[in-house]
């Protein structure tokens, strides 16, 4: 009996062990595809209030990329350090510009920025450097970068939400943007959004 | 007994090596990262302490130059950023953060000088990747490492460590960073020891 004991003890301090490398700080996660939902990830509510507001976010301490309040959330996984994602940044800016200029986009399409394994202060360099006016998140644990399978910088996700809440990705692809009015056509036509943003 | 402690050794490795797979990973570079895995953080006894006098050096550097420690001596406070090799994950994913942050070193009027053991064509090919960067880089080449043993960050495989040396106007070592070779090390702490050399 004692030996019984001892042999599971033995196999429950593994399991504890494999269990603790799974946890979702931990957990290498694939590529979303097309048709898939995000795999769970979780980001800090930004302190900053014009970023909170473009999010449709209340005061709070963290929240999922679904709950952002829009109709395609177009989301970047970048790094300061990744010197494509650094030429990459006009183009994305020039995008953000282009949905914010247009009435019938605005509020309806969204981006952010997830910076791989970037602290805070180094997501407010590239922020500085670049510009950039949409919110940008540290992932400094490299936690969501794990979740979505450690993909190569940039690599864009986007999402389509639906008024109930659920959502499915429409792209998810490594490298740049590189021309946003194609890009924008490109999430337009997956989105079923038409330029006005209706749909 | 062995066997169990034989089989948490086996998950925590497995563990470890999610942790730090997740370096090198921009685009810029296409797949022509060579992952060496996971290493030991540190292979080379230290040969110098903040305090000390740095030694000097002359080496090649990428322009076609020589550049010396001694040439910045009254001029310069220098950043001497020793990587281990080319074409390796986390250092490929190090000096192009550096690269957009000028501002920040011109401001405590300090240079970096890039150093490696790679011969200059691989440094050309490599560093061309990254963009043009600001600071020179030099090729601890030949004779094999000489700059880095000096220094005591030669490892045992003819490649430095991850270090980071801070050097002030009057040639004393200020700070010594020898980095775990498999950890990118915090652009803020850096610019914390940048902004102790005003005082």
């Amino acid at each position: 009996m004692t030996m019984i004991l001892k042999i599971n003890l033995h196999l429950w301090i593994v399991i504890c062990c494999i269990v603790l490398m799974h946890q979702p700080a931990m957990a290498k996660g694939n590529p979303p595809e097309k048709g898939e939902v995000l795999p769970d990830a979780t980001l800090a509510v930004p302190d900053n209030p014009v970023h909170r507001d473009y999010l449709g976010l209340s005061k709070g301490n963290t929240f999922k990329i679904p709950q952002i309040k829009a109709t395609v959330v177009i989301i970047e996984i970048f790094s300061m350090y990744c010197p494509h994602c650094q030429r990459e940044a006009p183009n994305v800016n020039s995008l953000f510009n282009m949905i914010e200029s247009n009435s019938g986009l605005m509020g309806k399409i969204k981006i952010i920025g997830i910076g791989a394994g970037n602290s805070s202060f180094e997501v407010d360099i590239f922020r500085k450097k670049y510009n950039v006016l949409f919110p940008l998140f540290p992932d400094n644990d490299f936690a969501v970068h794990k979740r979505v399978g450690e993909v190569r910088t940039p690599y864009f996700i986007a999402l389509k939400i639906n008024r109930d809440g659920s959502h499915k990705v429409i792209y998810s692809k490594l490298g740049g943007i590189e021309k946003a009015d194609q890009f924008l056509d490109l999430m337009l036509k997956l989105s079923e959004l038409d330029k006005g943003g209706g749909r | 007994m062995k066997r169990l402690i034989f089989l948490i050794l086996l998950v925590l490795i497995t563990g470890y090596g999610f942790v730090t797979t997740a370096f090198g990973r921009s685009e810029a570079f296409k797949g022509n990262i060579y992952n060496p895995g996971v290493l030991k953080p540190r292979d080379s006894a230290p040969k110098l302490k903040v305090g000390h006098k740095a030694p000097d050096f002359s080496l090649p550097a990428l322009n076609g130059e020589r550049v010396s420690l001694q040439q910045y001596s009254g001029k310069k406070n220098v950043v001497i950023s020793f990587v281990p090799a080319a074409w390796t994950p986390v250092c490929s994913d190090q000096w192009p953060g550096y690269n957009i942050v000028r501002d920040i070193f011109d401001a405590h009027e300090t240079i970096i000088l890039g150093i490696t053991v790679d011969n200059i064509p691989s440094l050309y090919a490599w560093t061309n990747q990254m963009g043009k960067l600001w600071f020179h880089v030099l090729s601890d080449f030949w004779p094999h490492g000489a700059v880095a043993d000096k220094f005591g960050v030669l490892r045992s495989d003819g490649t430095s460590e991850r270090a980071l040396f801070v050097i002030d106007k009057k040639g004393i070592i200020r700070y010594i960073d020898v980095h775990d070779i498999n950890k990118r090390p915090s652009l803020e702490v850096l610019v914390k020891e940048l902004k102790k050399l005003q005082k």
